[in-house]
């Protein structure tokens, strides 16, 4: 008996290795240190009330940000470590087994949950504003998304103590993955989580594809909108496209491992290659949906801070729906060299290189916003200057792996390596630090520290740089992509040293920029205004943190760049003009919380296929939807006049 | 924004000095065959035609951003500029044309990297050999059909001949990847492929799995040895007289999950190539391979592990 309990933790708990008995006590003590505040200063009401029941795009868009910096937080360090074992050949700081792990949850943790919520908290953050609306189309399924993301990115991270992680890389490739050869419950982790948080995902594209077509302020005409509007509009329909694939994807493949199908294993005529293809046909536009809507931040950013309207308007919304498109024509170039015919890879091959047309146009179009204009260099506006030559790097290196011919030469080296790099960190971080600079203050009220916010700009980016350009000579001198180690005298060594000096830069300009939060939240400049950088879309026209409703008045628009247009004309203050009305606005709830953990509860019973569990779990889904089902009458409230008044007067916005 | 400008033309040219300096030790980059030189000259041509288009935004970029971007400078200062069609329809038409530019080498190169390569100038045209290459967890596994030897983690090949490689899975998939002597191509458990390569000199090419695959990828490493065809013939003969000969049951062990040292036999069960056979003939698209037919009687009760050289250190850690 007392043998079966120890075999059974010995095989639970993640045992053997010294960091992740550290990892284990850190958690426990966080876990500590977390309640204890919680209950010591009576916080426990408060955190249920204000987050976790909350409907507030605005709060629920902090909260992914929150997540997502945690998040990169750990990806990051899951980075250091596979970089701190490259250092030098033959290094034997990490195991294979253990490296194998920590590169599939550094590559799943930054996509999943890093990359896509911090861009969903922007989204939530800036869309209801920018089109002068009240909240999201769908409130309750929003707080739905944002807890099944939350909830499965935490049933993803325990894997790392409990079970174990998945091994098999972010891409999961059969038949590595299957049961044949990856048994254990690593790769479960892979499936449910990703399973949960893609639902979640789902359901926010469609949310903000709502959103943006019925509840625009009156006046803004599609071409009328924000081009981050555009862009999360263009980033939706994708969504909606690409993730039923990856949904079915999955759930075939978890059938595979749960049940004992064979979809993706060869024993009974199932065909690994099968899972290739459905997985880069969600897997390409994935990268699209990362990567569109900081192509809107840009344009916010730069249009802002040049004090110029956009150039070429129509054609940056006609490029991103092209993109969009075209980023379903492509898949086949993730893998090239799986024995396709010519004819098979000259399709793809000019398909993908085709996309480089309408990203050079948006290239081009920046620049000219930038010509003739009056360039402000706040940090946010260096992000998004960086990201101009930074990004053609990654966007050329792009192209070249589009021949393939030559990408049987880079398939899977680094330069593969350093070329998704260049174009998810010099597109989506530098894009979502921008985002982050420009509305923060609009979260917050008050604005981020511009000196260190520069230190943190300037180390990170030359680190950046340090780390990723030497990885593409070393992919043309042999080195793959996944070793957990390389042999000495191949002369590899001095560019991994290189390489990994550059990471851990990149690790202290994060920690500047953590230090700058902190900092600014103590001694960051307020925001009295609501409209810090003189913006020029509708979010700057409400005051900072917005109120709960938003605008007092639902703005009239006329034009592009509707505030800076209002500015000039000398009506912006018909937003905040007595006499109030009451403001309709969607009712707190639970309900997305509780339905979410019976989501993990679920998930961890079958990651553990314990179906005492599982099945419980389910039960408890099905009942929360019943009744929300049943409460659906009861779900709004009104915010009386008087109310919405003293708030623009506490506001400073009613003299 | 000066010091900016100057830190990516520094670096840029530090990259130039890097790349002339020392190709010889970036593989893909020092092509020693005719395969790997066709990707070369794709993929130096596509550097310059894509080099041309960094150049562009890069001086457009530091252009504006100097004229631009001091402080106080109103002079052309214009909020309302806001397209510009002729401009726009130019950096449409602009990348258009280069995409034709790099689509035609492309599939051409994709057509001609199809058979084998043509033989290299000034030299006679040499009959091609066919060598039937198997991955396994976490090793190489070499046969010659017609000369019925196998090795491991190594192969010979006689200079300037067109070697094919056919290319099959035991367990998970695996890549192909001789960087000085071609691309890549997979190697997959239900699907057998094909890849030329030809090494015009003598010489020692490294190669290795290009395609993560468990916990002894690292160690997927090879050599492919190019031989004059004296040498190439000497060494046959060496290894049929001297190696042992493969049995199945040491073949089966052989596909356990390990990483070994070199190997060679100096022949192989029979089973072995039919199977590889079967397994192409599924493949229709597959045109008919040359595996003789009367094949070598192989001495297979020879049951020698002398050859084997299974090193136990097997990768460190894990499950
Ligand atoms: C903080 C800086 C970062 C560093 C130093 C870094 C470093 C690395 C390295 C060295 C690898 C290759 C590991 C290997 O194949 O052995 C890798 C893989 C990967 N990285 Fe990063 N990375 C960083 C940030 C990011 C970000 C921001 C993203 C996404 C938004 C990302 C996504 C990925 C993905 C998808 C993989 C592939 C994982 C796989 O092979 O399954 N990384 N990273
Ligand atoms: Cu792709």
């Amino acid at each position: 008996m007392i043998e079966n309990i120890k075999s059974f933790l010995g095989s639970f708990f993640v045992t053997g290795d010294p960091m992740i008995y550290g990892a284990d006590a850190s958690i426990a003590l966080a876990t500590i240190g977390i309640v204890f505040y919680l209950t010591y200063f009576k916080k426990w009401k408060w955190l249920w009330d204000e987050w976790l029941t909350t409907v507030d795009h605005k709060k629920i868009g902090i909260m992914y940000i929150i997540a997502a910096i945690l998040m990169l937080f750990r990806g990051g360090v899951d980075a250091l470590l596979m970089r701190a074992q490259l250092i030098i050949p033959n290094n034997t700081f990490l195991t294979s087994q253990h490296y194998n792990e920590i590169f599939t949850t550094h590559g799943t943790i930054m996509i999943f949950f890093m990359a896509m919520p911090f861009i969903f908290g922007l989204m939530n953050i800036a869309i209801p504003l920018q089109i002068g609306a009240r909240d999201v189309a769908f409130p309750f399924l929003n707080a739905v998304s944002f807890w099944l993301f939350f909830l499965a990115a935490m049933l993803f991270n325990i894997s790392f103590v409990i079970g174990g992680s998945p091994d098999a890389g972010w891409t999961s490739y059969a038949p590595l993955a299957g049961l044949k050869l990856d048994p254990g419950v690593g790769e479960n982790y892979y499936l449910v989580a990703l399973q949960i948080s893609g639902i979640g995902t789902l359901a926010t594209g469609v949310n903000f594809l709502v959103t943006i077509f019925k509840m625009r302020a009156p006046g803004m005409t599609l071409f009328k909108m924000p081009m981050f509007t555009w862009s999360t509009l263009v980033t939706s329909i994708i969504i909606i496209f690409a993730f039923p694939v990856l949904t079915i994807a999955l759930a075939l493949m978890s059938i595979d491992r749960l049940f004992g199908a064979h979809f993706f294993t060869i024993e009974a005529g199932g065909s690994p290659m099968m899972w290739a293809n459905l997985f880069w046909i969600w897997g390409h536009p994935e990268v699209y949906i990362v990567l569109i809507p900081v192509l809107g931040i840009f344009s916010e950013v730069i249009s802002t801070f040049a004090h110029k309207t956009l150039f070429g308007y129509k054609a940056m919304v006609w490029s991103m729906i092209a993109i969009s498109v075209l980023s379903f024509t492509t898949w086949l170039h993730h893998f090239f060299t799986m024995g396709n015919t010519a004819w098979v890879n000259s399709f793809f091959s000019v398909s993908t290189m085709i996309i480089a047309i309408p990203t050079g146009v948006k290239i081009f179009n920046w620049l000219f916003t930038l010509n003739k204009g009056r360039i402000e260099f706040t940090t946010a506006m260096l992000w998004a200057l960086a990201f101009i030559p930074n990004f053609t790097i990654g966007g050329i290196t792009g192209v070249m792996l589009s021949l393939a011919p030559a990408d049987y030469q880079y398939h899977n080296s680094y330069f593969l390596i350093a070329h998704f790099h260049n174009v998810l960190i010099a597109g989506t971080v530098f894009g979502v630090f921008a985002g982050l600079h420009y509305w923060w203050p609009k979260m917050f009220g008050h604005v981020l520290n511009e000196r260190l916010g520069k230190w943190a700009f300037w180390v990170f980016m030359i680190s950046y740089n340090i780390c990723f350009l030497p990885m593409y000579f070393i992919g043309l001198m042999g080195m793959t992509r996944r070793m957990y180690t390389f042999p000495s005298g191949l002369g590899w060594e001095p560019l991994n040293l290189v390489i990994t000096l550059g990471a851990f830069g990149m690790g202290v300009g994060f920690l500047i920029m953590v230090w700058m939060i902190v900092y600014s939240a103590k001694y960051g400049k307020r925001d009295t205004t609501g409209d810090p950088w003189n913006g020029r879309t509708l979010e700057w026209a409400t005051s900072s943190p917005a109120p709960e409703y938003n605008f007092a008045h639902i703005p009239q628009v006329e034009t592009v760049d509707a505030f800076a247009h209002m500015k000039e004309k000398g009506t912006a203050g018909n937003i905040y003009k007595a006499p109030f009305q009451a403001i309709h606005m969607p009712n707190d709830t639970g309900i997305p919380f509780i339905l979410s953990v019976f989501f993990f509860i679920a998930g961890f019973g079958l990651v553990f296929e314990w179906y005492w569990m599982a099945i419980p779990g389910t039960i408890g889904i099905i009942v929360s939807m019943i009744v929300r089902s049943f409460k659906d009458h009861e779900d709004h409230h009104h915010i009386p006049a008087e109310e919405v008044e003293q708030t623009e007067r506490a506001a400073g916005r009613l003299s | 924004m000066k010091k900016f400008a100057m830190k990516l033309i520094g670096s840029c040219s530090l990259l130039l000095l890097f790349l002339t300096g020392c190709t010889n030790r970036i593989a893909v980059l020092n092509p020693q065959g005719p395969v790997a030189r066709q990707q070369y000259h794709l993929i130096i041509w596509s550097v310059i035609l894509t080099a041309f288009i960094f150049a562009v935004v890069l001086i457009i970029f530091i252009y504006v951003l100097v004229k631009f971007g001091r402080k106080n400078n109103h002079a052309g200062y214009d909020p309302n500029n806001h397209g510009n069609t002729k401009l726009e329809i130019t950096w449409t038409l602009i990348p258009v044309v280069i995409c034709i530019l790099l689509a035609v080498p492309t599939i051409k190169t994709l057509f001609a990297l199809e058979g084998p390569p043509k033989p290299t100038e000034g030299l006679s045209k040499k009959e091609p050999i066919t060598i039937n290459v198997t991955s396994a967890d976490w090793k190489w596994i070499f046969r010659y059909p017609k000369d019925g030897i196998q090795t491991v983690n190594y192969v010979v090949i006689p200079e300037d001949t067109p070697v094919k490689f056919n290319l099959f899975a035991d367990s998970a998939m695996n890549s192909f990847w001789v960087p000085e002597l071609g691309g890549q191509q997979y190697t997959m458990p239900d699907m057998p492929m094909k890849l030329w390569l030809q090494a015009d000199h003598v010489g020692d090419y490294l190669g290795r799995s290009a395609n993560f695959s468990g916990r002894g990828f690292a160690g997927m490493q090879f050599h492919v040895l190019s031989k004059t065809d004296a040498d190439y013939k000497a060494w046959i003969q060496t290894i049929k007289d001297t190696k042992p000969a493969l049995t199945m049951s040491t073949y089966e062990d052989l596909l356990k999950p390990s990483n070994v040292k070199t190997m060679a036999f100096s022949s192989y069960p029979k089973e072995l190539d039919d199977k590889d056979k079967k397994a192409m003939k599924k493949m229709k698209h597959m045109e008919h391979m040359d595996i003789p037919e009367n094949h070598l009687d192989l001495n297979s009760k020879d049951n020698d592990m002398g050859g084997m050289d299974m090193s136990n250190d097997s990768m460190k850690g894990g499950k």
